[in-house]
């Protein structure tokens, strides 16, 4: 029991402290692909340090809601990523929640991300908001077939008895999950506003979306945010290698020898993903707004495809 | 003569009482608390009956009352299913009184409300209790009719007379089709009774043709595309407090009346009845949010999400049917826990979102979203009961709506078990369809709530604004609590569901309370689980957590400035986002099927000074291809008919001669 609940603490430890690593790596590789020097692996930790200790400006009409919410975005960010396996599966509150949980909780961080985008009242967090619910529209049902997908092929919702059944020898190559796979990615990379749906690192307002309605945010709000961006990233890439990458990933209760198996599994998975992830980012142009949903169209047909398939044969 | 039943029958009256002591007293300044008052505590008192009821497990009791129809007499039941649909509906009206206690005070004509109002209660009560088919469509119509002159309150205006008019219609139309039903139901031998009904089992085409019929019925009056024109109309030109009523608790009445004579009196359902209901369900879903999302009135918008709310319960009760008709029990005991659960909440988070449109109502003076703004000023107390709300309906965790649309999902990832293909075909694409309404939903009450209640004011009304009365805002707050009960305790709900689903389904759910944590897992715990505490708590603590460790290491300075406008900082509040501009996105890409949605801009000629206008067109498509030609109809026949109004002594007289020939030669022919 103990041993079980340090192992959930260390979880929940190890998503905070490695999201702004993964970042920086990301960010790295990005900028060597470009023959660019690229700043150091550790700058994000210093971007949150550094905004900590800023002031907050606050707009004039800024409501409590305002205040509130990087606190709750976090948090949800926060819970979710930890309840995904990382490297243990069947950790002590894993139950709690399953992955249609772990994607509403996603749900709840940005309606209260667009709402405070809306607080203040100006045209730019309007524009931000109202896209993103645009793109989340079709993202989170994109999201819930290949829920659905993954659920039929492993006779479950909860990500634990998933990543063991996707672990085991019986589950072969499927088309639908290929097509799962393919759409997860996309629905990822839509989630976390990467090109080429949205791009983190803009700083012309008309073009952004995420970025749009956090533009008021600043000081340790806007670190709260940043660090909620950071593990939604790890979360999403945590997800697809529990499920579509689970080797070396074993239950919690299986001895601190398996524990760092995993661990070191789980570390070659992320830096495996994170360079594909900045290769892909280099080597497409962003999208207009308009074609998102187009992109998100064919990651919604693709998941719909996944599932009917598995409604005709549990064994497509 | 049951003594549970016979007390429950003294609300109704004493309600009926109260209609007609309003009427009598409706212009007198203490009316408003008398009437309120007296609703509040009789609906309290059912509450507390009916609960004890379910919580006694007591089983079913009945009651014969020598009106009605001589040789079957007015029958009344109480069993597990309307035990839990009269908890619904008292528990809504208890709550809509005590908002009534303040809310009334506002009403410029109490004299067309408050002698309604508890008659409309009784009818909803009594419709619940009936146990024959004469004392269902008389308390069906009654209900119906009590709501009409409600909804026609302020009838001086002409939007509001014209609701009424196509509510009256819908209405009767409804009525007609639920007096064939049962008319089919009876069978020749004319057997009225419900008890009757349930021992003779009808042929399949009959079995369909009384699906169809119900589907129409109570269809229409839930707001079932393509019959819910009328709802978008008539919820909102009634006084909130009543809107609140029609949308969270009359519509569950008209799922109590499809619910009692699909499930239970038409015997064992066929697979094909599955498809019909689910279909209409997941397209009801998606239309009816995607209409709420193009609206900027408050209160169309939260009666356009009524309909998407039934789309979600019809769903699941098809899902409910399709199981039950292929024997799984355990699965179709899910589906049905899921829709009775949605019913719950819906009727938990409507009304609480209708009051608040009510409290900003009466402080503004305006349901135009596109005049409000910044309320969360204003009004701190209704913003945040509102905000919960929104959250709850949107089916995020850890509130209530979450929990209820998991329980459906799961159901339908049961489905792959189901044998025959057209359900292995409509079932994944109808979950597509919720999961694509839920995320909608979350996109329109990100609208209502942030171009409401956020954002700078766009209207002077605002300015004035202040604060609604306690009772108000009590009602209010009640509701709220439900709805973050309901999501973090949902097991107690589960389990209370679970007489309900034996006595119609023959199944139940798991014992929810026995899990550890509490829990719900609907199948086993290695499949799915959800904790709606524990995730609460989570993020409670981790917020705090966070919260703690920003207050304690990080920086403390904090500024005011003006908002950042790339320069131009002192835009005008009409610079916003709009409602209309906050849905365009959604609009280009889900308008062109759904509403056949065109935009046009006029630009002007270079050089002149006249604005650009954005002009966009949309159409209902339902009203267009449904109301209209059945409006044309009754038009052009009443036209014609309107003549036998001013004939003469001679030709009436020829007409009633006519009349008795051709009736007598029928009777001559009839074999």
């Amino acid at each position: 029991m103990i041993f079980q609940l340090a192992v959930q603490g260390a979880q929940m430890l190890v998503v905070l402290l490695l999201a702004p690593l993964l970042i920086g790596f990301v960010r790295k590789v990005k900028a060597r692909l470009l023959r660019r020097q690229g700043p150091p692996l550790i700058q994000p930790y210093r971007d949150l340090v550094r905004l900590m200790r800023k002031e907050v400006v606050l707009a004039d009409n800024a409501s409590w809601l305002f205040r509130v919410t990087p606190y709750l975005i976090f948090a949800a960010t926060w819970v979710a990523a930890a309840l995904v396996p990382t490297f243990a599966t069947g950790l002590e509150f894993s139950w709690a929640a399953d992955l249609i949980v772990i994607v509403a909780l996603l749900g709840s961080a940005r309606f209260f991300q667009a709402l405070a985008g809306m607080d203040v009242g100006t045209s730019f967090g309007g524009i931000g908001a109202s896209r993103e619910v645009m793109i989340a529209s079709l993202a989170e049902p994109a999201m819930l077939l290949i829920v659905f997908s993954l659920a039929l092929v492993a006779g479950a919702t909860q990500l634990s008895t998933v990543a063991a059944f996707m672990g085991s020898p019986q589950v072969g190559l499927r088309v639908s999950l290929g097509m799962s796979l393919i759409a997860l990615v996309m629905v990822a990379i839509a989630e976390n506003a990467r090109i080429p749906v949205d791009n983190p690192a803009t700083h012309l307002e008309l073009t952004m979306v995420h970025e749009a309605m956090i533009l008021e945010y600043s000081g340790r709000h806007l670190a709260m945010i940043e660090l909620a961006t950071f593990l939604k990233l790890l979360l999403y890439m945590s997800l697809i290698s529990c499920v579509f990458l689970p080797w070396g990933l074993d239950d919690a209760s299986a001895g601190p020898k398996a524990l760092a198996i995993g661990a070191v599994a789980y570390l070659g998975k992320l830096t495996v993903l994170a360079i594909l992830l900045a290769v892909f980012e280099t080597a497409v142009a962003k999208m207009r707004v308009f074609r998102v949903p187009d992109f998100l169209g064919a990651a919604l047909m693709l998941a719909l495809l996944g599932t009917l398939l598995l409604f005709v044969s549990r064994s497509l | 003569m049951n003594s549970t039943v016979a007390l429950l029958l003294c609300g109704p009256a004493a309600l009926l009482a109260t209609a007609v002591l309003a009427a009598a007293v409706s212009r007198h300044s203490f009316a408003t608390r008398l009437v309120y008052g007296a609703a509040f505590v009789i609906s309290a008192v059912l509450v507390v009956i009916v609960a004890g009821h379910l919580a006694g497990n007591s089983g079913e009791a009945s009651a014969t009352l020598p009106l009605g129809l001589p040789w079957t007499g007015a029958r009344f039941r109480l069993d597990g299913l309307s035990a839990f649909f009269l908890l619904v509906v008292n528990l809504g009206g208890a709550i809509a009184s005590l908002y009534g206690l303040g809310y009334g005070r506002h009403e410029s004509a109490p004299h067309r409300v408050m002698p309604f109002y508890p008659a409309f209660l009784a009818g909803m009560n009594l419709v619940v209790l009936a146990n024959d088919a004469f004392s269902f469509l008389l308390s069906w119509e009654f209900m119906s009719l009590a709501s009409w002159a409600l909804v026609m309150a302020h009838h001086r205006d002409e939007a509001n007379r014209r609701a009424g008019y196509i509510y009256l219609v819908m209405a009767s139309f409804g009525t007609m089709a639920l007096l064939l039903a049962f008319g089919l139901l009876a069978g020749p031998a004319g057997t009225y009774a419900f008890d009757a009904m349930r021992t003779a089992h009808p042929g399949p085409l009959a079995a369909g043709a009384v699906l169809v019929l119900m589907l129409l019925g109570a269809g229409s009056k839930a707001g079932l595309v393509p019959l819910h024109a009328w709802l978008p109309l008539a919820h909102p030109a009634a006084p909130s407090h009543v809107s609140a009523l029609m949308s969270g608790i009359m519509t569950k009445v008209a799922i109590y009346g499809f619910i009692r004579v699909v499930f239970d009196l038409l015997g064992e359902p066929a697979w094909w009845s599955g498809i019909a209901v689910l279909l209409i369900g997941g397209v009801t879903a998606v239309l009816g949010i995607l209409h709420a999302l193009m609206e900027k009135d408050l209160k169309r918008l939260l009666a356009y999400s009524t309909i998407e709310n039934i789309g979600v319960i019809f769903t699941s009760l098809g899902l409910a049917l399709a199981f039950k008709a292929n024997a799984m029990p355990s699965a179709a005991a899910l589906a049905f826990t899921a829709a009775l659960f949605h019913v719950l909440n819906h009727s938990f988070f409507k009304s609480l979102l209708f009051f608040g449109a009510g409290a900003v109502l009466t402080s503004t003076g305006e349901r135009d979203m596109e005049k409000l703004g910044s309320l969360i000023h204003r009004l701190p107390v209704t913003s945040f009961v509102f905000l919960v709300g929104c959250v709850s309906i949107s089916a995020l965790p850890p509130f209530n709506g979450f929990a209820s649309e998991w329980l459906v999902f799961q159901a339908i990832l049961r489905s792959p078990e189901l044998p025959q293909w057209g359900l292995k075909v409509i079932v994944p694409a109808v979950g597509g369809m919720l999961a694509l309404a839920a995320a909608l939903a979350a996109a329109c009450f990100v609208k209502a709530f942030g171009i409401t209640f956020l954002g700078r004011a766009r209207s002077a009304a605002v300015e004035r604004a202040h604060e609604v009365d306690r009772w108000s805002l009590a009602a209010m707050a009640v509701l709220a609590a439900f709805c973050l009960l309901a999501g973090i305790l949902p097991g107690f709900v589960i389990d209370a569901l679970s007489p309900v689903t034996i006595s119609l389904i023959g199944d139940r759910m798991p014992v929810q309370m026995a899990q550890p944590w509490l829990s719900i897992v609907p199948i086993a715990e290695s499949r799915s689980s959800y904790n709606g505490l524990l995730v609460f708590a989570f993020i409670a603590v981790s917020a705090s957590l966070a919260a703690f460790f920003i207050h304690r290491f990080a920086s403390h300075a904090l500024r005011r400035g003006i908002a950042w406008g790339c320069g131009f900082a002192d835009a005008a509040p009409a610079a916003q986002y709009t409602a209309v501009s906050f849905a365009q996105p959604i609009r280009r890409v889900f308008g062109g099927f759904a509403f056949r949605a065109r935009e046009t801009v006029d630009m002007p000629a270079p050089g002149s000074l006249e604005p650009a206008r954005l002009k966009v067109d949309m159409h209902d498509v339902a009203w267009e291809i449904f109301y209209q030609p059945i409006t044309g109809a009754i038009d052009f026949a009443t036209e014609r008919l309107n003549h036998l109004q001013f004939l003469t002594i001679r030709r009436y007289l020829t007409l009633v001669f006519l009349y008795l020939v051709i009736l007598l030669l029928v009777l001559a022919l009839w074999p």
